[in-house]
């Protein structure tokens, strides 16, 4: 009689289905996966290491590149906690602008996520409608910011720029857009009988288990527990808007892809309320005097040519544009050990200019009280949270991210174990995993 | 009762110290307690704390410039969440420079696992009765624990090959 031995599958770091790098080393008895074993950390770039050794506000680059397909709901989550620490708040306009993003960004997280779940089942053309319904999303994004990808857009004690003229208008037409494809994907996936039986029943787990990993967000509501962070710790606004958390009941990946297309639909409807709720900013006020570009501004301040600089507004760089005067009141905070100062007053006085270098210069920058704080934020994927040491100096003594991947990924094994081989690309694909977070 | 209220009641002079800074309750145990903490935690009813949100160490080497006497080098933190009474802990432990060693939370809670592998990778504090304790972000052949204060951030290693 011949002797039965089980294979040893690798797959990744590098594989198409391994979105981003990630290696799991399968133990297989015919199909059957008997034991998985997953290696993290091809995409670790010592996110926490380089924070120790950068200013407060000089860490935001770094956020961006942590979960990258939403980039703002990390920035918002690291200047929460800065905050926190700092014990300041902000104006309501910039706390409604900061939800109005985040779900902004967790749609095209989730839209990401099943639109690559769905091409890697075989269904192309979702992938391309789901692409084409971010793309709309990245466009206001990009209004907004400046940037797709790498945005950098919150700042610590309020934001970087007040929303464009006009936004309101375009915002609404592009969620018109967005659900429609939604329907037509949901139209396309949810009765589609490959689809479905490659996704009910498979890459399940229990809500003991769950909670055991440590598991949040959508992948923790297919199993039926109703935590959001969104609920359970308000911040924000989003104790004064009305959404529901969807749950599942079985925790498969039926249920996942359930819970996050009912997300995607809450988050539209969050995003609607906000354009509506949102008390207005800088279009209220209207200055009288005349519109300078920045070099002519700096050169008569030199001149001392200052009489009418209180009426004056200055024309900014396109990167820069709404944050001048107007807008800079309904954005930020006032404390100007936090914030830099409205380009008016860096360029046209001297008060405004030392303020904003005492904020740039090393050993002057923010400089919150020696404490520790730890804030939790709704993510894409589940509870992202930032623990942030502080010793008294402008450098933070230690920036640690929770990321909610990290919890899902050691739970894989548990999902996996006891199904086919083909079903970990629709397991791994509802799991979500966004390797800039999970490494960091 | 807060969580608070609740472990000093029951604890009293055992524990190191507490606060509350900015709304997040914390306190400071010494290592031999640990288990005995976390079984509280988990199995007192109006504690109930079934997560454990997150593990993570730090380093306090020369802490603030050398103005703040910190107890030990390291300290291990531990953020506790109940689900059910959705409250938060912040549990420290502090652990010496010489052989850095603290229990193992895995048989109370799986997401221990992984998060006591990461805090063995980056700061070389070992976890006793841990079922496979290796590195986890790093590869084998890295030397040192990158997330110490000690080691530069700039420090280059050899490439390895396959």
């Amino acid at each position: 009689m011949s002797e039965t031995r089980s294979m040893l599958l690798n797959v990744g770091p590098s594989h198409p289905a391994m979105h981003g790098v990630v290696r799991l080393v399968m133990e297989l008895d015919g199909e059957k996966i008997k034991n998985v074993d997953v290696e993290i950390g091809y995409l670790h770039r010592a996110f926490e290491k380089m924070c120790e050794t950068v200013m407060y506000a000089q860490c935001f680059p770094y956020t961006d590149r942590l979960n990258y397909v939403s980039p703002l709901i990390n920035n918002v989550g690291f200047a929460l906690s800065v905050e926190k620490l700092l014990g300041i708040s902000i104006p309501e306009r910039a706390q409604y602008i900061r939800v109005l993003m985040s779900e902004i960004s967790r749609v095209t997280d989730h839209l990401t996520c099943i639109g690559a779940t769905a091409m890697e089942m075989g269904a192309m053309s979702v992938f391309l409608y789901m692409i084409k319904a971010r793309e709309f999303l990245y466009e206001l994004i990009e209004e907004v910011t400046g940037a797709r990808l790498t945005i950098s857009y919150v700042r610590i004690g309020g934001l970087k720029a007040d929303l464009p003229s006009g936004f309101t208008d375009k915002a609404f037409k592009k969620i018109a857009q967005v659900r429609k494809v939604l329907i037509e994907c949901d139209s396309l996936l949810t009765r589609n009988r490959i689809f479905f039986d490659r996704m009910k029943g498979i890459g399940r787990i229990s809500k003991e288990d769950a909670i055991s990993y440590g598991i949040t967000g959508p992948f923790l509501r297919s199993t039926g527990v109703g935590y959001d962070v969104r609920k359970a710790h308000p911040y924000l606004v989003y104790d004064k808007l009305d959404f529901e958390v969807p749950t599942g009941s079985t925790g498969d990946n039926l249920d996942r892809y359930f819970v996050r297309m009912a997300e995607m639909e809450q988050s539209l409807r969050l995003i609607e309320q906000c354009l509506v709720k949102m008390p207005d900013g800088a279009i209220a006020s209207d200055l009288t005097g005349e519109i300078i570009p920045a070099s002519q501004m700096v050169d008569m301040a030199k001149l001392g040519e200052t009489e009418n600089f209180i009426e004056d507004e200055v024309s900014l760089d396109p990167t820069l544009e709404g944050s001048t005067r107007k807008h800079h009141q309904a954005i930020n905070t006032s404390d100007k050990g936090v914030i830099l100062p409205a380009k008016e007053n860096t360029y046209g006085n001297i008060e405004g200019l030392m303020n904003h270098f005492k904020l740039v210069m090393y050993g002057h920058g923010i400089q919150p009280p020696v404490g520790e704080v730890y804030r939790p934020v709704e993510g894409a994927n589940g509870e992202l949270g930032f623990y942030i040491v502080s010793d008294g100096r402008d450098e933070p003594w230690r920036v640690r991210v929770h990321s909610p991947c990290f919890a899902i990924m050691a739970a894989l094994p548990q999902c996996l174990i006891g199904d086919k081989m083909a079903d970990l690309i629709p397991t791994f694909g509802s799991v979500n995993m966004i390797a800039g977070e999970l490494d960091r | 009762m807060t969580p608070l209220q609740t472990i000093q009641q029951h604890f009293e002079a055992r524990l190191i110290e507490t606060h509350d800074f900015r709304g997040d309750e914390t306190v400071v145990i010494a290592g031999g307690l640990l288990t005995e903490m976390a079984l509280f935690l988990k199995k007192t009813p109006e504690l109930d704390f079934n997560y454990l949100m997150d593990l993570t160490a730090v380093d306090y080497l020369f802490f603030a410039g050398g103005r703040i006497e910190k107890r030990a080098r390291f300290e291990v933190v531990y953020h506790f969440f109940s689900l059910k009474h959705n409250h938060r802990l912040r549990l420290k432990v502090p652990v010496e420079e010489q052989n850095p060693e603290i229990d193992s939370l895995t048989g109370l809670w799986a997401s221990a696992n992984w998060f006591e592998r990461e805090v063995w990778d980056m700061f070389g504090i070992r976890f006793k009765g841990h079922p496979d304790l290796k590195r986890i972000l790093m590869y084998e052949e890295f030397q040192g624990h990158a997330l110490r204060k000690d080691y530069p951030f700039n420090k280059r290693q050899p490439l390895i090959g396959l």
